[in-house]
């Protein structure tokens, strides 16, 4: 195949993509709710949980609502990640899944532009989530929002490359309530999303060690060091080390058979 | 473009699907496969589709095999599946356009071959309507129309009228067998229905994982002894139609 070939299935992939965000743009807002919820409500209830500490990327004092934006972006594209991925094996996306494997491009590729559309829409929420954002004066600067996209990129590959593994290969995870009890709140709590975890440190050194071994924490931290122009050469080296292995695991393991992509009882 | 099956064997944990499946397509023709439900079409769909991995034997595409070539193979096949797998919020067009994309086909290819397909479709009218609009035998229609967008030499179409009330079936099932005249194109064609199969298809009859008979309808009823091919599949399958 021609390589303009995979640029029109790319691109049509992502059209496809789009055209779906803009059907179903009042569900896409919704999904909004939760993370404006835990940045209005939860972040105005633990506003002294940071205490008097500067931690990095900030350079002063910073308010609770600016410690946690980062981590609710992670949480959008980790909800967003996770509910796509069970759609294309399990329910919404099963049609459009036989079409896209009837493609003769490469799996693995087909998969990972799959992966990406997804994964821009899930972006542009973000993007929405930060501007909303602007009016519990979370202020990153003007230039953040532009260095953050790679970051928000990344984690979206990553985090639908797991959901994707995820669901193909267990099956006692088939419903999102089996995901969110069992991945999401698990990720997402032992992560640097809430908390930083100089703080989990003081509390529990296992629970500290658990969270910097999971691939979240790094994820929200290149969000968050991105986000206001700094880098951060272990938050970048892990996420894109593990989103590297999660892609090749995801893609070429994929069995469309332990799936219900041919139907839900072939015979 | 012709297909061959040889010795394909499927099991589903130890249990066998199908076993020693033999046979060849013949270019430019309409092939009934004909099987009651359960007889193990859909898991031959998703063996020649690739959408399920070849256990035992081979699958052979103008003598190239699926397992090794699988994109020379893809770009050969055109599938409708049982189930629906259209985009019922976006426009028939919409659907058509992702499905060449798909194929590596241009926008302006795509929308060439798109329009093309739905006046010969007769659906031109609807392009862009959403699907979830059409009536089920419009969105077969779709289905069909989309398979063909790429110019596949060979049509898959697993069960494509299920669901459907008996003229939109016969409708659908007429609308395949001309396309197969005028175009060339080799159709395999999965039924339960034997109402869908005529005399003069080739008759492949699939019961419990096993090619109980591969021969042109008139020729099944002459080996068999008997006066239709109702009675032929009840006497091979034990099965009323």
């Amino acid at each position: 195949m021609k390589l303009i070939a995979y640029w029109h299935c790319f691109a049509g992939v992502q059209t496809r993509e789009w055209l779906r965000f803009w059907q179903q743009r009042t569900r896409f807002a919704s999904a909004l709710v939760r993370p404006l919820l835990w940045l209005v409500v939860f972040a105005a209830g633990f506003r002294a949980v940071l205490g008097i500490s500067i931690i990095p990327p900030y350079q002063t004092y910073i308010t609770y609502e600016t410690y946690i934006a980062p981590g609710l972006c992670g949480m959008i594209i980790l909800f967003n990640s996770m509910q796509g991925a069970l759609s294309m094996v399990y329910d919404r996306e099963l049609g459009s899944m036989r079409v896209l494997l009837m493609s003769p491009l490469p799996r693995p590729f087909l998969l990972v532009t799959k992966l990406l559309a997804m994964g821009s829409v899930s972006v542009v929420q973000v993007y929405i989530f930060l501007f909303i954002a602007l009016l519990v004066d979370v202020k990153p600067p003007m230039w953040g929002y532009l260095a953050v996209m790679p970051a928000l990129i990344l984690t979206s590959l990553m985090l639908g490359a797991l959901g994707l593994l995820i669901a193909t290969w267990i099956k006692q995870l088939e419903s999102f309530a089996g995901v969110m009890n069992f991945v999401i709140f698990p990720m997402f709590f032992l992560s640097s999303a809430l908390y930083p975890l100089w703080r989990m440190n003081e509390a529990s050194p296992w629970l500290y060690w658990v969270c910097q071994f999971n691939p979240f924490t790094h994820a929200v931290e290149a969000i968050r060091f991105s986000l206001y122009l700094q880098w951060s050469p272990l938050a970048w080296g892990v996420s894109t080390g593990v989103t590297v292995i999660l892609v090749i695991l995801a893609t070429i393991g994929f069995r469309p058979q332990r799936t219900k992509i041919l139907g839900s009882k072939p015979a | 473009m012709t297909l061959t099956a040889r010795d394909i064997g499927f099991r589903y944990g130890s249990q066998p699907v199908l076993t020693d499946i033999n046979f060849a397509l013949d270019k430019g023709r309409f092939h009934a496969l004909l099987g009651p439900n359960g007889a193990g079409k859909s898991t031959l769909f998703g063996l020649l589709t690739r959408l399920l991995a070849l256990q035992q034997g081979d699958i052979l595409l103008a003598g190239r095999s699926l397992k090794k070539h699988p994109a020379e193979a893809m770009r050969q096949i055109g599938v409708v599946f049982q189930q629906n797998a259209l985009d019922l919020d976006l426009s028939v067009r919409q659907n058509l356009m992702y499905h060449s994309a798909l194929h590596g086909l241009s926008r302006k290819q795509a929308r060439r071959r798109g329009d093309r397909e739905l006046e010969r479709f007769d659906l031109m009218d609807r392009a862009n309507d959403a699907v979830r609009t059409l009536n089920g035998g419009h969105r077969r229609r779709v289905e069909i129309a989309r398979a063909l967008l790429h110019q596949p030499t060979l049509l898959l179409l697993d069960e494509p009228t299920a669901g459907l009330d008996i003229a939109s079936r016969n409708a659908l099932n007429e609308h395949v067998r001309r396309l197969c005249r005028e175009d060339n194109l080799t159709v395999l064609w999965a039924t339960h229905l034997i109402e869908e199969v005529q005399e003069h298809d080739r008759v492949m009859i699939l019961h419990l994982g096993q090619l109980m008979a591969d021969e042109s309808g008139h020729e099944l009823c002459r080996q068999t002894a008997t006066d239709s091919l109702a009675e032929t599949f009840k006497s091979l399958t034990g099965v009323s139609s």
